[in-house]
């Protein structure tokens, strides 16, 4: 086996997951007490439950779908259980993560009731566990990996060492043939033009600036302010970021020194344009950002932080490091690698890469993460406008 | 030499302090990354971890540099040494 090379699952569509989660998918917010109900019986089951699916409409309703069953679909997951309200809607998701080939089943709630249906349910569910429970690890190889990165409660240090950190892995990895996604639209405001330059062609630079704009013209829309302590947070300002412009260049440290970005993804889009760097227009909020990754496909996610961020992702593993040497420090148990030495020029950019490398390889076999181990399981759907 | 503050780009006019004891008169050690330079400069405030400190005399109205790039404009004189953040900093978007 190579150096990069790890352990992982080989699911029916070819694709590599790092986990071997069964889960048990609400379509809507009236079948989130079902699904925990089966995740209760059936032990190595886990539930993602969540706050819509109801009278939501346009673009807003294809969002809705494609985030749902990217997430079934995700290899990370083995096999789904799917339980709603009604059986219309609760078979489309069925039907797109059968697309995969991964066994998947639906249940519907009316004319049934919830006990029923948590009895049929839980049948199906026990029969999942045991057959993943079965699936072995094979040896895959790193261009098979799909890497997300998205940082959050930034301060001063994401943007000198901990987001570098990342760019120098892209760096590393991009000549291999991973395929990468970073996103956080707003995000990138002051520093959208430099991002623009990193657009692999002229087509690529215009949808990616068209999407910014739009993204510009929502904030335009509802603001009442300057978005001072939304955008940066808080937590961003205690840290010693000031500005929003400041925030977006140490943000765009992640996508390193050298990848070019092959294409702009709608959000839980799944890529489709083979390796490379990607770009998905999604929120800057971390659960939203990552959520929308995972739905995309990608099966393992970086996370710098410099405050202290403690999310974490039910199928997607969140790897957190950090260079803020106080978070370190005082929040040890949630972060994944300590890069501080790169500001005390203990450790150099390209050895704190390498130490990210080893531990993402660590993850893919098996490891669990920081967040894994605490629990940490935000699942947040991204939602455009009010339901009809 | 230990590092106290950290500058991305030579151009830049404000750095980042990496340490936790910045007070004023405290003479600081800082490292231009984009060049490898060193540099001293005196912190005239107390400056908490991750901070920014002014490395030249900023003017009201004058551009921020940070990463050699736009990050924002000063709304009050801020002198070198001085802390820099949001009130005297401002964003212009949004």
């Amino acid at each position: 086996m190579g150096r990069h090379d790890f352990h992982a699952y080989r699911r029916e569509n070819g694709r590599v997951g790092i986990r071997n989660h069964v889960v048990i998918l609400p379509l809507d917010d009236l079948s989130n007490a079902a699904c925990e109900a089966v995740a209760n019986n059936i032990k190595g089951t886990m539930a993602l439950p969540h706050a819509y699916g109801r009278l939501q409409f346009g673009e807003d309703l294809e969002l809705f779908f494609r985030t749902l069953i990217g997430i079934g679909s995700n290899p990370n997951v083995a096999a789904c259980v799917v339980i709603g309200i009604e059986p219309g809607w609760t078979g489309r998701i069925v039907d797109g993560i059968a697309k995969t080939g991964k066994p998947v089943e639906g249940f519907a709630i009316e004319g049934h009731g919830d006990i029923s249906t948590i009895a049929s349910a839980s049948r199906k569910a026990r029969e999942l566990v045991q057959w993943a429970s079965e699936q072995q690890r094979e040896p895959c190889s790193i261009e098979q990996l799909f890497i997300s990165t998205k940082c959050g409660e930034s301060d001063t240090t994401s943007g000198l060492a901990s987001c570098p950190t990342v760019g120098n892995l892209i760096d590393k990895l991009d000549p291999l043939g991973v395929t990468t996604c970073f996103g956080e639209t707003s995000e990138l405001t002051g520093a959208e033009i430099v991002c623009a330059s990193r657009a692999a062609s002229p087509e690529v630079r215009e949808r990616f600036l068209r999407v910014f704009n739009d993204y510009q013209a929502v904030i335009e829309r509802h603001k009442t302010d300057d978005l001072s302590e939304s955008q940066p947070t808080k937590g961003n300002i205690s840290g010693g970021l000031t500005t929003i412009e400041e925030k977006a260049f140490g943000n765009l440290q992640k996508i390193g020194r050298k990848a070019k970005f092959i294409d702009v993804l709608k959000p839980a889009e799944a890529p489709a344009k083979g390796p490379g760097l990607y770009y998905m227009d999604t929120s800057s909020a971390a659960a939203e950002c990552v959520t929308l990754q995972a739905a995309a496909g990608f099966v393992v996610h970086l996370f710098p932080t410099g405050q202290g961020n403690v999310i974490g992702n039910p199928i997607e593993p969140v790897i957190k490091l950090t260079a803020n040497p106080k978070t370190a420090r005082t929040m040890s148990e949630h972060i994944d690698l300590d890069v501080s030495g790169i500001l005390r020029r203990e450790m150099t950019l390209d050895q704190a890469g390498d130490r990210l490398i080893e531990t993402v390889i660590r993850t893919c076999n098996g490891r669990l993460t920081c967040a894994e181990a605490l629990g940490h399981r935000e699942f947040v759907l991204t939602k455009l406008y009010q339901s009809a | 030499m230990a590092t106290d503050f950290i500058v991305h780009d030579k151009a830049d006019t404000v750095g980042v302090v990496v340490v936790e004891d910045v007070q004023p008169n405290k003479e600081l050690t800082g490292w231009i990354m984009e060049t490898d330079e060193t540099v001293r400069l005196i912190a005239l405030d107390a400056v908490p971890l991750g901070h920014k400190i002014a490395i030249n005399d900023i003017k009201t109205g004058d551009t921020v540099l940070k990463y050699g790039h736009d990050v924002g404009r000063a709304v009050a004189p801020v002198g070198k040494g001085r802390h820099v953040h949001v009130h005297n900093l401002k964003t212009k978007r949004w």
